[in-house]
């Protein structure tokens, strides 16, 4: 029996998971939630981390019903994402891994996810799709790595999205996204809007400019409503994203799709997976929002596979890093 | 009447032709049109796309396939022949590369020891074919070893190396596209065939010596690998 804790925190959502062989004993988490027209600065999430990680700490073993003494490794996101909150997160990790001297792990975030989606969907050898606010990523595991087969070449779609949130200053509660998402139900005027594949590859920062210096226009002069823009961009960055994981299994000859990430709660992207993978008979693993988003658990989750193939990181390689890609990691538990 | 009746006949023709293979993008058949070996390669509706999307990206990318191909015929390049175009079915009609392997096969089929030594004058090959293919100003959009051909000549001959597959090509003199294009390249080429870094290093040399404009390129390449490292990887 192994019990793993992973805390994480490296945007504006401060998770503490415990895991135990593949049981998710509880997984507490706090948002930071900027006001409208708003993004979330380093300091102030870091700040917001601070104020809040020992109460979910202390939650995290309650719900679980553990002291720290029934832990067995103290893992922790060791990358990619903001310098300060995860610093704040890394040095509470290290404090009690510690305290209570256990062994600590350093856990890439990405990987964080796929584990995770691989755990609760049982996925077998899916094409992931891991798209986020800071991430947009086509991966497929290949040779003990898993390999970025497309990605954005500039910015996230979760990131695109959140900017066009600010642009028609739409709530940041729960999150941006889930927002726009509600909203995009409402339209039904489809716009043009740039697409952009290169590839295996997609851009987002032309539709990003394009549209945050068109919607107040558009809208304004009666063309559309922020109703119709939701939609459209949906439609337009969520069929970009279809059309390159589609490449990717055409490529490597996959018969199924895990979608991971904050924007993979999105149940619109998730349809039109979904009938893309009809047309190819293929299958289609989603997760839902307590997964999809960042969390502890999935950090646990990543740990406790590494912590059983033998891994640990001392003290002195426990630093953080705000860019760490994901094929840079040995995928040693699995073959 | 009449209309109806053209638009009729293309399915018509398809149903009767031997279906190779369903791409993410299209359906491509094999059959014989005006006596020749044809390839048919129909653009289908993909059903998770708004339909106004859909038709604006499949009429885009089958005008851009077919004006990308005539251009590096022109140039020439290796490339199939255009027979005919349908724009209410989305079909091109093409010469069939009867005879051929796509370059992905051959180098998986080479033994991992030879992957490197014995594949290092195709590398130069594509390396040349890319620069004439960039200097023609014509940015291929999706370069993988699967869609390039391998044509094995007469006993003693070289084999013809073809490229296919336009459907995300456009015209572009900036070597911010043109590196970008070789990134993909890199990347596909890096992620299909694991421990070939140093082939694909003789593919960029062999690139950067046929071509006029390369150093530009090589190195908006280079800042295109870095963009993936140095973006802000956020939740």
């Amino acid at each position: 029996m192994t019990i793993v804790i992973g805390f994480e925190g490296s945007a504006n959502k401060i998770g503490i998971g415990i895991i135990r062989d593949g049981e998710v004993l509880s997984n507490p988490r706090r948002t930071y939630i900027t006001p409208p027209g708003q993004g979330f600065l380093p300091s102030d999430t870091a700040r917001h981390h601070r104020a809040v990680i020992l109460t979910v700490l202390k939650e995290a073993l309650e719900q679980a019903g553990l002291k720290p003494a029934d832990i067995d490794c103290v893992a922790f996101t060791k990358g990619p994402g903001m310098g300060s909150p995860l610093v704040t997160v890394a040095l509470v990790a290290r404090t009690v891994a510690q305290l209570w001297e256990k062994p600590l792990l350093g856990v890439n975030h990405c990987i964080g996810h796929i584990e995770m989606g691989r755990l609760i969907t049982q996925a077998d050898n899916p094409t992931v799709l891991y798209v986020s606010g800071g991430n947009t990523q086509v991966i497929a595991y290949s040779e003990r790595r898993y390999r970025i087969f497309g990605e954005t070449i500039d910015i996230a779609v979760g990131n695109c999205l959140d900017r066009f949130a600010r642009v028609i200053k739409i709530s940041n509660d729960p999150s941006p996204g889930y927002n726009i998402e509600q909203m995009a139900k409402k339209g039904s005027q489809y716009v043009e809007l740039p697409y952009t594949v290169k590839g295996m590859d997609v851009s987002f920062s032309g539709i990003t400019s394009y549209i945050e210096e068109a919607a107040h226009k558009m809208i304004s002069s009666g063309q559309c409503s922020a109703e119709d823009l939701c939609f459209s961009l949906q439609e337009t960055v969520f069929s970009m994203l279809v059309e390159i994981t589609e490449r990717a299994m055409a490529h490597c000859g996959s018969g199924e799709v895990l979608i991971v990430g904050g924007v993979g709660c999105n149940l619109r992207l998730q349809e039109m997976m979904g009938v893309m993978c009809k047309e190819r008979n293929a299958k289609l693993f989603a997760t839902d929002e307590r997964f999809c988003i960042d969390n502890g658990a999935m950090i646990a989750q990543a740990g406790w596979e590494m912590f059983r193939s033998g891994q640990v990181t001392e003290l002195e390689d426990s630093w953080i890093t705000q860019r760490y890609r994901t094929d840079e990691v040995e995928v040693t538990w699995r073959d | 009447m009449a209309l109806e009746k053209c638009m009729a006949a293309i399915p018509e023709f398809l149903s009767k032709a031997e279906l190779l293979k369903q791409g993410a993008e299209a359906r491509v058949y094999r059959a014989r049109f005006l006596g020749r070996p044809t390839i048919v390669k129909e653009r289908f509706r993909k059903q998770y796309r708004h339909p106004l999307l859909d038709e604006k990206l499949t009429h885009r990318r089958t005008v851009q396939e077919v004006r990308s191909v005539l251009r590096c015929r022109r140039a020439g390049i290796s490339v199939p022949v255009v027979y005919f175009v349908d724009y209410s079915s989305h079909s091109i009609f093409l010469e069939e590369i009867v005879g051929s392997s796509t370059v992905r096969d051959h180098i998986a089929s080479s033994p991992p020891s030879a992957r490197c030594e014995g594949l290092e004058p195709l590398a130069e090959r594509v390396g040349q074919v890319l620069a004439r293919m960039h200097d023609e100003d014509v940015i291929h959009g999706d370069l993988t070893t699967s869609n390039m051909l391998l044509r094995c000549g007469p006993e003693d001959g070289v084999s013809e190396l073809f490229l296919i597959d336009f459907g995300l090509s456009y015209i572009s003199a900036l070597p911010e596209d043109k590196g970008v294009d070789l990134y993909v390249l890199e990347k596909a080429f890096l992620s299909t065939h694991p421990h070939t870094e140093a082939l694909f290093q003789r593919l960029l040399k062999s690139y950067a010596a046929a071509s006029k404009k390369s150093s530009a390129v090589i190195k908006k390449l280079e800042e295109v690998r870095l963009r993936g490292r140095k973006r802000s990887m956020v939740g």
